[in-house]
């Protein structure tokens, strides 16, 4: 008789971090690494599930690149340790580790031919010809490489080179593929294309991959959770829409997607609302996301330009949410625009919309009088 | 298309200066090599020459193959070609060992520090060969400095014989021509994408054998460049042999100078110089054949 399994959320097949279960796949705890005085990673600690396509994003300098350089073995952590399926990786040379890589620079083997650098790692592991020749030409047809076995690197595009990179990686059935910038040389096109490719090899394999990435767009397309890295530091983990709708800080808030920060101070707190003052606005902002704050203590108040709706006559309620001001910019992005406006203290308020009229057929142009507004639920107050 | 005429001119130039500098006096070695040696001054005879037999006026042209016949059959001669191979290809082996980690090293460490260690490499050729090589005598030398270290040392009980040596040649041979190994060896090292050796590492090789099979085929350009930048000068090195190698040590160069200033025989060293140039003119082509091809790939 078969025992019964417990019912499980099927989210927690593809949301491991919310399955309390779960174990985690790669565990890097407390990880420090310093380059004389430079805490170039300064105690991360992080949990990455198998399946994830987990991404690390941050600004240039952030640290994200020695941490993956660290998972790869290439650089010691100073203090904590890593530990991927259970095992710690302190001692592990980077050639005996269960990770690939996928470098920046592609790093192909300039000498060997397209089927020669993807042999290349099983070559070292001496598996039978035989096996190796299959492998390489499964995954060859995985990135649809057929055809182009005989070239050597330099007579491929940068797209094509992207892909060899990707199958020498690939190759070694890895525990955790670790894909630096893997994008950054291929032009916009083709990266939003390769994106989805990536998700999808991913998906068919079931892999783990940890992708370090300084474009938010990019984290976002293929990342099911990404962390946030300032400073050495994890600003802030999370899905996509979370860190998007829910930015932890201010800096979150600014570094993915674009906002309205609006310094604030607490009103009152009513129920599950949330009274703010803004003296740059003029207005008062209601929102139904509160934090506990005290009387005085500065906030921001982090608002979404697509989340403000602009228009030429007043909502029906002004009390709050809403504030007047002229037009001061217009960016066209041909999808949507981008209206600048200034209101009457000074301040500069970002809305986006759809452009979902031709140009001249839209109603606002420069220096109209309009009025921004945006529910309760579009905001969110931030303490730092 | 005739190509413009400036185009034409510019190009007239460097082929004028190889054909007076270069054709030229390679013709005038060949003609040497193929007349009769005569006590005279000079001492050959011309190859062209007017004669008259029987009232009737010819012209006479001798060409001498004795002097190749001579160096073919004599013992001597071959012996001396195929020990200066053996001499120069010794040399290069010893040379690209001591200087391929050199040129690693620099290509590895800081780039500040590079311009200072290439100025290093380059250093001695500020002073003369020749007291580069005599100063190479006083440390070989049975009371010489070598010996005077080993001696203090306790290494050695009686000073080893090192000057007038082929082994002797060979240090000085490495010594003089290390700076043509390292420079294209480090030119080809420094310019190599560090992730590739990770790459390699991170595909399962230990970092000796990401050396072998990344670093070093990687460097085999560099590597040739600097074989035949110091194989080819070393097979008809003379100074180095004359000074260090004594009068046993067999080579080519030391043959030529015999024959031209001891023997006074020119059309026999003219002969040893043309067949040494075609010993070398085919390492030579070897050579560019494969920058050629480097270059298309």
């Amino acid at each position: 008789m078969a025992t019964a399994r417990p019912i499980r959320d099927p989210r927690s097949r593809i949301e491991p971090w919310q399955d309390p279960e779960a174990v985690p796949f790669v565990r890097i705890q407390s990880v420090t690494k310093t380059f004389g005085d430079l805490y170039a990673v300064d105690n991360v600690s992080l949990d990455i599930f198998k399946g994830e396509f987990f991404a690390l994003l941050g600004p240039s300098g952030c640290g994200k690149s020695t941490l993956l350089r660290m998972l790869a073995g290439f650089e010691k952590p100073t203090a904590g340790r890593i530990l991927i399926d259970g095992v710690d990786m302190t001692d592990v040379p980077p050639w005996r580790r269960p990770v690939n890589m996928m470098f920046q620079s592609y790093a192909l083997f300039p000498h060997l031919t397209v089927r020669r650098n993807i042999a290349f790692g099983l070559e070292q592991e001496r598996l039978p010809r035989a096996e190796i020749a299959e492998r390489v030409a499964e995954v060859v047809r995985l990135v649809r490489l057929e055809g182009l076995e005989d070239r050597k690197p330099e007579q491929l595009s940068g797209g094509q080179k992207q892909r060899v990179a990707l199958a020498r990686a690939l190759v070694k059935r890895p525990k955790v593929l670790l894909l630096d910038e893997p994008l950054g040389a291929l032009d916009k096109k083709l990266r939003d294309q390769t994106q989805l490719e990536l998700v999808n090899i991913q998906d068919r394999l079931g892999l783990t991959f940890l992708i370090v990435t300084h474009d938010q767009e990019e984290a976002m397309t293929v990342g099911s959770r990404m962390a946030i890295m300032r400073d050495g530091q994890i600003a802030q983990i999370g899905t996509p829409s979370e860190i998007y709708e829910y930015p932890a800080s201010r800096f979150v808030a600014e570094f993915v997607g674009e906002v309205n920060l609006i310094e604030a101070r607490l009103l009152r707190v009513e129920g599950t609302f949330m009274h703010l003052r803004a003296p740059a606005l003029g207005c008062a902002i209601v929102t139904d996301r509160p934090v506990p704050a005290l009387p005085g203590e500065p906030l921001w108040v982090a608002v979404r330009p697509e989340k403000m709706t602009i228009a030429k006559t007043p909502p029906r309620e002004t009390g709050h949410n809403c504030v007047e001001g002229e037009v001061f910019d217009i960016e066209y992005l041909g999808d949507v625009s981008v209206y600048h406006v200034r209101l009457e203290s000074g301040a500069m308020l970002r809305a986006t919309e759809a452009n979902r009229l031709r140009l001249i057929e839209r109603p606002i142009t420069w220096e109209d009088r309009v009025w921004l507004s945006w529910g309760p639920d579009a905001s969110v107050v931030l303490k730092s | 298309m005739r190509p413009p005429l400036g185009r034409v001119l510019l190009v007239a130039v460097p082929f004028a200066w190889l054909a007076a500098f270069f054709l030229f006096p390679f013709l005038i070695v060949l003609k040497l090599s193929l007349s009769e040696t005569a006590l005279a001054q000079p001492p050959f005879l011309p190859i062209v020459e007017w004669v008259e037999e029987a009232g009737d006026l010819y012209l006479a042209i001798r060409l001498r193959v004795q002097n190749y016949l001579t160096l073919l059959s004599d013992g001597l001669y071959l012996a001396a070609f195929t020990s200066s191979l053996r001499i120069a290809a010794t040399a290069t082996a010893l040379a690209l060992l001591v200087a391929f980690p050199i040129a690693l090293g620099m290509a590895r460490c800081r780039a500040e520090i590079r311009p200072f260690l290439l100025l290093a490499v380059m250093l001695p050729f500020w002073t003369s060969f020749l007291i580069r090589v005599y100063a190479w005598m006083g440390i070989l030398k049975d009371d010489g400095l070598l010996n005077a270290f080993l001696l203090g040392l306790g290494l050695i009980a009686e000073p080893l014989v090192l000057l007038d040596t082929e082994a002797a040649v060979l240090i000085g041979i490495v010594y003089s021509y290390l700076p043509f190994m390292i420079l294209p060896i480090y030119a080809n090292l420094e310019k190599h994408d560090p992730s590739l050796l990770e790459a390699a590492i991170d595909l399962g090789c230990r970092p000796v054998r990401a050396f072998w099979r990344v670093t070093v085929p990687l460097a085999r350009p560099g590597i040739l460049a600097g074989c035949f930048l110091v194989f080819i000068p070393a097979v008809g090195e003379f100074v180095v042999p004359d000074l260090l190698g004594g009068a046993d040590t067999l080579m080519i160069g030391r043959t030529l100078w015999l024959e031209f200033f001891s023997n006074r025989d020119w059309p026999l060293a003219s002969a040893v110089a043309i067949l040494m140039l075609l010993v070398l003119v085919v390492p030579i082509v070897l050579f560019q054949r494969q920058q050629a091809l480097e270059r298309l790939r």
